[in-house]
C-alpha cells in the first residue's frame, strides 16, 4: 500500500467519458495523497471503553451540577423544605403570642420584622405560615401527577376512542381557568364549611390536572410508535408491559419539568384564594391569609404585606427556576448525540 | 379551509355542555342543599329562596334542571341579584368595563412581550437575554395581587402617577395601571415563548438556506425567523384574552375597576352564589369560543394545519 | 436540453478561454476550523485544501463527521454560530474572503455562490409560497425586473418543475421530495451563480429520483458553466458526477485526484479502505467463514478491521447449551421456513367530513423463503415493503392472503403460541437511534427477551449476554453502558444481539443498515453474513438499496406500488433484469459500471 505515495500528475479523463454521467473537462487533475504519518487510520467503528457508564439520568444530572440556576434553586428548595418541618429552628417567637400592645409595632430587638395589625410577630408568621403553603404546593402535585398521568398515558397509548373521550374531558376541564374552578368549588357549602389544607388540594387538583394530561400524552404519543416499543413487542412483551417498562420511563422527563413548575403555580394559587377568603381557612397560618390579613394596612405599613409575599415569591421563584433548569438538562433535543 | 373551520366547530359543541355541565353540577348535584349553597350560608328571605328554586328548578329531575337552566343560560335570563337586580343586567353593565381591561392588557403584553421576546431571542445568551429571563421568572413567581398592591402603592400612592383606584365610568386612562398588573405575568410568558420560538427558528434549515440566498439579514430575520416564530406566540395571545377576562377578578378586586370581575369577587364575598354561577358560566363560553378563534387564526397563519 | 433561452439575464456559457480558465474559481489553502462547544475547541476542519476550477465539479467525499459538509459551509460564510475558521484561507476567484465583511459575503451568496442543501423537507419556508422564495432570491440579488412573474415561473421550469406557474403558487407542503428538491435547485441557480455547493442534494430521495434530479443538475451547470462543489457520502455517485475526487476523513483531506483514477488506484489507506467498502461499487455477494479467509490473503492490501468473530466451536458449545438454546433444531438448508401467499393489507385513509378512500398499501404479494437463507425486498419509499415486513412480524394483521411460519399460519396465533412465534421470528429497524430504549443499559437490552420469555435465572442470563455481545464483536465491558454512549453502527449490533438472544430462526431486517456509514455498513453486514453462515439464520431483509442486495441477498423480490413485480435470484436480477422497473433501479444505482 505504500508503493506511490508521491504526488504525480496523471491524465484524469482517457477512455472514461462513456461511464461517467458528469461533465469532463480536459484539464489535468493532480492527485494527492496526505502523508500517512499526519492522517491514521483507526479502526472503524471503534467502542470507547473509557469513562464510568452514563444513563440519561446521570448525565443530566451532570449537567444540572454545573448549572448555577439548578444550585441556587435547589438550595432554596431545601431550605424552605426544612423550614416548613422544622420551624421551631428558624422562629424561637410563638407566632400566635400577640399582644395588641405591639399592635403595628415597628421592628426591634427580637422582633426583627414588627408586629401587625394584631401585635403578632411577622418574622414568626412568615417562618411558620412555610408548611401550609408547601404542604398545598406538593400534596396538589402529586395529586395533578396521578390523575393527569393515569388519564395522559391511557390517553395517548391507546388512541382510538378512549384518547376521543378523554380528550374531550380534559378540554371540559381545561376549559374553567384553574382559579375560577377553585372558587365553584371552595365555595360549596360542603367545602365553604369543612375549609382546610385539603379542601384546597382537592379543589385545585380537580381543576390542575387537565395540564399534566395533557403533556404526558404528548409524549406519550411522541414514544410509543419508536422502535424500541415496536421491538420488545416482537419480543413478546404485552402493550401494556411496553407502556409500562418503555414509554412511561422515556416519557418523564417533560412531566417532570411541568410538574416543578406548576408546583410554584399550585402555591400561588393557594395564596390567591386565600386572599379571596375561599382558601385556607384563618385559623391556619398561611402566607396568603397573612398577605390578606395586612391588606387593609398596605399604606401604612406595607412591610406586613411585603415579608410574607416575598417568603411566597422566592419560593415559588425556585421552583419555577428548578422546572427551568430540568428543562434544559433533560432537553429531548440534546439527548441524541 | 372550510373542513377544518366546521370540524373544529363541531369540537367545541361537546366541549361547551360539557363544561357548563360541569359547572352546573358542581353547584347543584354535590352534597348539600343547593338553596343554602346559593344563600352562601346567610339566612335568606322565603320569597328569595322561592324565587331561586323558581330560577333554577329544583323541583325538577337533574336532567331537566340542566337543560332548563342551558336555556336560561343561551337566553340571557341568569336570575336576580340579592337586591333584586337582573344578573343579566348586571353582567351587561360591567362586562365592557373588563373587555375593555383585558384588551388593554393583551395590547401591553403583545408589545412589550414580543419586543423584549424578539431581542432576546436573537441575542441568546447575551447580558439582556439573561436579565429579561430572570425578570420574567421574578414576574411569574410573584403572584398578581402582591404585584397589583405594590404598583398600587408605589405608582398610585406614593408617586401619585396614576389614580389607585378607579371611578365608577372606568375611563380609559384610570385603567392603565390595572391593565399593566392584569397583563404582567402573561407579558413574562409571552417573552418566553417568544424568545424560545425565535432561538428555535434561528437554527432551522430554511433559515440557513434563505441565508444562503443572499438576503439581507434584515430580510432573514423579519421574513423567516420572526413570521414563522410568531405563529405559537399569536395564538397563545388568542388564548390569553379570554384567560384574562377570568383573571381580572384578582385586578378588579384591587383597584376597584367596576368590572365582572369585581362582580364576582363582590359575590364572592356576599354569597351571591347565583350571581358566581352566571359570571363563570358565561366566562366559560367566552373562553371556550376564544379557543375556537385561535384554532382558526392559527390555520390562517400556518398553511400546513389547514389541510390536516 | 433543457431551455435556458427567453430570460433576459441569461448568460450564455463562458468560452473556455486558456488563460482566464486557469485560475481558480475556489481554492481553500490549510484551512483549520474550530467548534466551540461545552467540552471545549473541537477541530473539525484541520489543514483541508481543495481547488475548484470555474464550470468544474469537485466532489467531496466522506463518512458523517468527516468535515465535508463543514469544509463547503465555510466557503460561503454559512458556518454554525459556534464555528469558526481558525486558520487557512479561503479564496474565491482571486478575493480572500476568509475573513470577509458581513456586507461582501452577502454580495457573493446567491449571484456568485449558490447553495442547494440536503434535506428538502426542511430547507423550505413552510410558511411561503413556493413562488414567493424563488421571486425573494431573485430581489435580493438585484435579478426580480419588472417580469419578475414569469421569471420565476422559468427559473422553476428550467430545475424541471411540471407547470412551474402554477406551482409557484403553491406551499412546500403540497410538494413531493423530489419537487421540493427541484425547487430548491431553482433557488440555488436562480442567480447564476459561479459556483454552487451541493451539500447531498439527494440522499433524502428515492434512486430513480436521484438520478434523474442529478442528471439535471449536471445538464444545468453544464450549460451554465457554474463550478459545483459536490458533497456526499456516497463514493460511486461522486466518482460518477465528478470529475475531481477530495476524499476527507477525521477533518482532514486525505487524497485528491481524478474520479476515475481514484477509484481504480486508491492510494491512501482510508481510501482504500472506502473503494472496498462501498456498497454501490462492490459486485458480489459477501462471503463468509473459510471462504472468506481464503480470498482475505489475495486482498491483503485492504485493511478493513473487522474484530474476528466468536470462534465457530464456541458458538457450538452455546447452541447446544440446554434450556438457552432447546428449541434450536438442526433443519436442513432449503426448506421453505416463511411463505408468503398473496398478502394484501388495505389501509383505510381518513377523507373529508368522515368518509374514507382505501388505500391498498400491499397488493397480493407471494413469495417464499428458504431455510438459511437471505430474501432481499426491494422498493421506493411507499412500495409497501415495510408494511409487508410488519405483518410477517405479526404486528399488523393482513387485509388478506396467509403468512406461513414453518407451515403454520401466524395471523390466527394467539396467546401461547404466538408468544412462541415471537421467539423464533425477531427484528432488526432502520434507526439504530429509536431500537434501543434509551432508558436501558445494554444489559437490560439484551436481557430483556430471555426475561419477558423467562428463560433461565440472573446468572445464565448474564453468561448469555456476554456470548451475544461477544457474537457481535462487543467488549463485554459495553454492558454497563447506555444506547446514547455507542455510535449508530455499535447500536445496530447490539440490537442484533438483541435479536440473537432467543435464538431465533428468522430475522426481518427492516431498513437496518440504511442509515449508517458505508464503512459501518460493511462491517454490519459482514457480521449478519457470518452469523447466518454459523447459526444457519434466514433473514428477510427490507431495503431500498440494491447496492446493499447484492452483497446480502440470496434472492430479491422487487417491490412497486404495494405489488411485486419482479422475483428471482440476485444473479438473474442483477445480470438480467426482466422488468423495466427493475432495471430503472438497477442503472440508478451510482458508479455500478465505473469498476468494471
Amino acid at each position: 500500500m505504500s508503493e506511490n505515495l508521491s504526488n504525480k500528475n496523471e491524465p484524469s479523463n482517457l477512455g472514461s467519458k462513456s461511464l461517467r454521467l458528469g461533465k469532463t473537462s480536459t484539464r489535468v487533475i493532480e492527485h494527492y495523497v496526505a502523508p500517512l504519518e499526519e492522517t491514521p487510520l483507526a479502526a472503524v467503528d471503534k467502542v470507547e471503553e473509557g469513562g464510568a457508564p452514563l444513563s440519561l439520568w446521570a448525565e443530566a444530572w451532570r449537567n444540572l451540577r454545573k448549572q448555577p440556576l439548578f444550585i441556587i434553586s435547589a438550595l432554596l428548595i431545601v431550605l424552605v423544605v426544612v423550614v416548613a418541618i422544622f420551624p421551631q429552628w428558624f422562629a424561637s417567637v410563638s407566632p400566635t403570642s400577640c399582644t395588641l400592645n405591639d399592635s403595628a409595632e415597628g421592628p426591634r430587638p427580637g422582633h426583627p420584622l414588627g408586629f401587625t395589625l394584631q401585635g403578632c410577630d411577622v418574622y414568626a408568621r412568615m417562618i411558620h405560615g412555610t408548611r401550609a403553603s408547601l404542604t398545598v404546593g406538593i400534596f396538589t402535585t402529586i395529586g395533578v401527577l396521578i390523575i393527569g398521568g393515569i388519564m395522559g398515558a391511557l390517553a395517548g397509548y391507546y388512541g382510538g376512542w378512549l384518547d376521543n373521550i378523554l380528550a374531550r374531558l380534559t378540554d371540559v376541564f381545561f376549559a374553567l381557568p384553574l382559579i375560577l374552578g377553585a372558587i365553584i368549588i371552595n365555595q360549596l357549602p360542603l367545602f365553604r364549611d369543612n375549609k382546610s389544607v385539603w379542601t384546597v388540594v382537592i379543589a385545585l387538583v380537580t381543576f390542575g390536572w387537565p395540564q399534566i394530561a395533557r403533556i404526558t400524552r404528548g409524549a406519550v404519543i411522541e414514544n410509543r410508535s419508536s422502535d424500541y416499543v415496536t421491538a420488545s413487542k416482537a419480543l413478546g412483551l404485552s402493550p401494556f408491559g411496553a407502556l409500562v417498562k418503555h414509554v412511561l420511563p422515556n416519557s418523564l422527563a417533560p412531566i417532570i419539568v411541568v410538574a416543578s413548575i406548576s408546583l410554584g403555580t399550585f402555591i400561588v394559587a393557594e395564596a390567591t384564594l386565600s386572599f379571596l377568603g375561599l382558601g385556607l381557612p384563618p385559623g391556619v397560618m398561611s402566607w396568603g391569609n397573612d398577605i390578606s390579613d395586612a391588606q387593609p394596612q398596605v399604606r401604612n405599613n406595607p412591610a406586613v404585606l411585603l415579608w410574607p409575599a416575598a417568603a411566597l415569591s422566592v419560593t415559588v421563584l425556585s421552583f419555577i427556576m428548578l422546572g427551568d433548569a430540568l428543562r434544559d438538562a433533560l432537553d429531548p433535543k440534546a439527548r441524541k448525540r | 379551509m372550510l373542513m377544518f373551520t366546521l370540524r373544529r366547530f363541531l369540537q367545541l359543541i361537546p366541549v361547551f355542555f360539557g363544561a357548563t355541565l360541569l359547572v352546573y353540577f358542581l353547584v347543584f348535584a354535590t352534597p348539600g342543599d343547593p338553596i343554602a349553597a346559593l344563600s352562601g350560608g346567610k339566612p335568606m328571605a322565603p320569597a328569595v329562596e322561592a324565587a331561586l328554586r323558581a330560577q333554577y328548578n329544583l323541583d325538577q329531575p337533574f336532567w331537566v334542571q340542566y337543560g332548563l337552566y342551558l336555556k336560561n343560560l343561551v337566553t340571557l335570563n341568569l336570575g336576580q341579584t340579592f337586591s333584586g337586580q337582573e344578573v343579566s343586567a348586571v353582567i351587561a353593565r360591567a362586562y365592557p368595563v373588563t373587555a375593555r381591561l383585558a384588551i388593554m392588557a393583551l395590547a401591553f403584553e403583545t408589545v412589550f412581550g414580543v419586543l423584549f421576546g424578539v431581542i432576546a431571542g436573537l441575542r441568546k445568551g447575551k447580558l439582556f437575554d439573561s436579565t429579561v429571563l430572570v425578570a420574567s421568572l421574578v414576574v411569574i413567581a410573584i403572584p398578581t395581587f402582591v404585584l397589583g398592591f405594590v404598583l398600587q402603592l408605589v405608582v398610585g400612592v406614593q408617586l401619585g402617577w396614576a389614580k389607585p383606584t378607579v371611578s365608577g365610568s372606568a375611563p380609559w386612562n384610570e385603567l392603565i395601571l390595572p391593565a399593566v398588573v392584569l397583563g404582567l405575568v402573561s407579558l413574562a410568558y409571552v417573552i418566553r415563548l417568544t424568545r424560545a420560538s425565535i432561538s428555535e427558528n434561528m437554527n432551522a434549515d430554511y433559515v440557513r438556506t434563505a441565508t444562503a440566498k443572499g438576503l439581507s439579514r434584515r430580510r432573514v430575520v423579519v421574513v423567516h425567523i420572526l413570521r414563522n416564530s410568531l405563529i405559537p406566540v399569536i395564538t397563545f395571545l388568542g388564548a390569553d384574552l379570554g384567560a384574562l377576562m377570568g383573571g381580572a377578578i384578582v385586578t378588579e378586586g384591587i383597584f376597584n375597576v367596576p368590572g365582572i370581575g369585581n362582580l364576582l369577587y363582590k359575590a364572592i364575598l356576599t354569597g351571591e352564589s347565583a350571581t358566581v354561577v352566571a359570571v363563570v358560566s358565561i366566562l366559560v363560553v367566552v373562553f371556550v369560543v376564544a379557543n375556537l378563534v385561535v384554532d382558526l387564526l392559527y390555520a390562517v397563519l400556518d398553511p400546513r394545519i389547514r389541510y390536516v | 436540453m433543457i431551455g435556458l433561452s427567453g430570460s433576459n439575464m441569461n448568460k450564455s456559457p463562458r468560452p473556455a478561454a486558456p488563460g482566464i480558465d486557469d485560475v481558480p474559481l475556489l481554492e481553500i489553502r490549510d484551512l483549520a476550523i474550530t467548534f466551540d462547544t461545552q467540552g471545549g475547541e473541537v477541530h473539525a476542519v484541520r489543514n483541508a485544501h481543495l481547488t475548484v476550477m470555474p464550470g468544474e465539479t469537485v466532489a467531496i467525499v466522506g463518512e458523517s463527521g468527516s468535515g465535508k459538509s463543514t469544509t463547503a459551509l465555510a466557503a460561503i460564510g454559512l458556518l454554525p454560530s459556534n464555528g469558526r475558521v481558525s486558520g487557512g484561507q479561503i479564496i474565491f476567484d482571486g478575493e480572500d474572503i476568509t475573513h470577509a465583511s458581513e456586507k461582501r459575503i452577502i454580495e457573493l451568496r446567491g449571484n456568485s455562490i449558490g447553495m442547494v442543501p440536503q434535506d428538502p423537507m426542511s430547507n423550505l419556508n413552510p410558511v411561503w409560497k413556493i413562488g414567493f422564495q424563488v421571486k425573494e432570491t431573485l430581489k435580493a440579488n438585484g435579478l426580480a425586473g419588472s417580469n419578475s412573474k414569469e421569471r420565476v415561473a422559468e427559473v422553476l421550469a428550467e430545475a424541471g418543475l411540471p407547470d412551474a406557474a402554477v406551482r409557484a403558487k403553491q406551499y412546500p407542503h403540497e410538494f413531493s421530495g423530489g419537487m421540493r428538491q427541484r425547487a430548491l435547485i431553482a433557488i440555488g441557480l436562480a442567480c447564476r451563480p459561479r459556483l454552487l455547493i451541493a451539500d447531498e442534494p439527494t440522499s433524502a430521495l428515492d434512486v430513480t429520483v436521484q438520478g434523474q434530479i442529478l442528471d439535471h443538475l449536471d445538464r444545468m451547470t453544464t450549460e451554465l458553466n457554474t463550478a459545483v462543489l459536490l458533497i456526499t457520502h456516497d463514493l460511486g455517485l461522486a466518482a460518477e458526477r465528478a470529475e475531481k475526487l477530495v476524499v476527507m476523513y477525521k477533518g482532514q483531506v486525505v487524497e485528491s485526484g481524478p474520479a476515475l483514477e481514484i477509484l481504480r488506484n486508491p492510494r491512501h489507506p482510508y481510501t482504500q479502505r472506502l473503494v472496498n467498502s462501498a456498497p454501490s461499487l462492490a459486485s458480489k455477494r459477501l462471503q463468509s467463514g473459510k471462504a472468506r479467509e481464503a480470498l482475505a490473503a489475495a486482498a491483503a492490501a485492504t485493511t478493513v478491521e473487522v474484530r474476528e468473530p466468536a470462534d465457530v466451536r464456541k458458538m457450538e458449545a452455546v447452541a447446544h447449551e440446554g434450556e438457552l438454546s432447546s428449541h434450536k433444531k438442526p433443519a436442513g438448508r432449503g426448506e421453505t421456513i416463511l411463505e408468503i401467499k398473496n398478502l394484501t393489507k388495505v389501509f383505510k385513509l381518513r377523507g373529508s367530513l368522515g368518509k374514507s378512500t382505501d388505500f391498498k398499501a400491499v397488493d397480493n404479494v407471494s413469495f417464499s423463503v428458504k431455510r438459511g437463507t437471505t430474501m432481499a425486498i426491494v422498493g421506493e419509499s411507499g412500495s409497501g415493503k415495510s408494511t409487508v415486513a410488519q405483518m410477517a412480524l405479526s404486528l399488523l394483521a393482513p387485509t388478506e392472503g396467509s403468512i406461513l411460519f414453518d407451515g403454520v399460519e401466524v395471523n390466527t396465533l394467539k396467546g401461547k403460541a404466538l408468544f412462541d412465534f415471537r421467539r423464533r421470528v425477531q427484528p432488526i429497524f432502520q434507526d439504530p437511534y429509536g431500537s434501543l430504549d434509551p432508558m436501558f443499559n445494554i444489559y437490560r437490552t439484551i436481557e430483556e427477551p430471555l426475561k419477558i420469555h423467562k428463560i433461565g435465572n440472573a446468572k445464565s442470563r448474564e453468561k448469555k449476554v456476554r456470548e451475544l455481545l461477544d457474537q457481535v464483536s462487543m467488549p463485554s465491558s459495553t454492558m454497563q453502558r447506555f444506547p446514547n454512549e455507542l455510535s449508530g453502527g455499535q447500536r445496530q449490533r447490539i440490537a442484533i444481539a438483541r435479536a440473537l438472544a432467543l435464538n431465533p430462526d428468522v430475522i426481518i431486517c427492516d431498513e437496518a443498515v440504511s442509515a449508517l456509514d458505508v464503512l459501518v455498513q460493511a462491517q454490519v453486514l459482514n457480521l449478519l453474513n457470518e452469523l447466518q453462515e454459523e447459526l444457519g439464520l434466514t433473514y428477510l431483509f427490507i431495503t431500498h438499496d440494491l447496492a446493499v442486495v447484492r452483497q446480502i441477498a440470496d434472492d430479491v423480490s422487487v417491490m412497486q406500488h404495494g405489488r411485486l413485480v419482479e422475483q428471482a435470484t440476485t444473479d438473474e436480477v442483477f445480470n438480467n433484469p426482466q422488468q423495466q422497473y427493475t432495471q430503472d433501479l438497477l442503472s440508478a444505482i451510482p458508479g455500478a459500471q465505473l469498476l468494471i
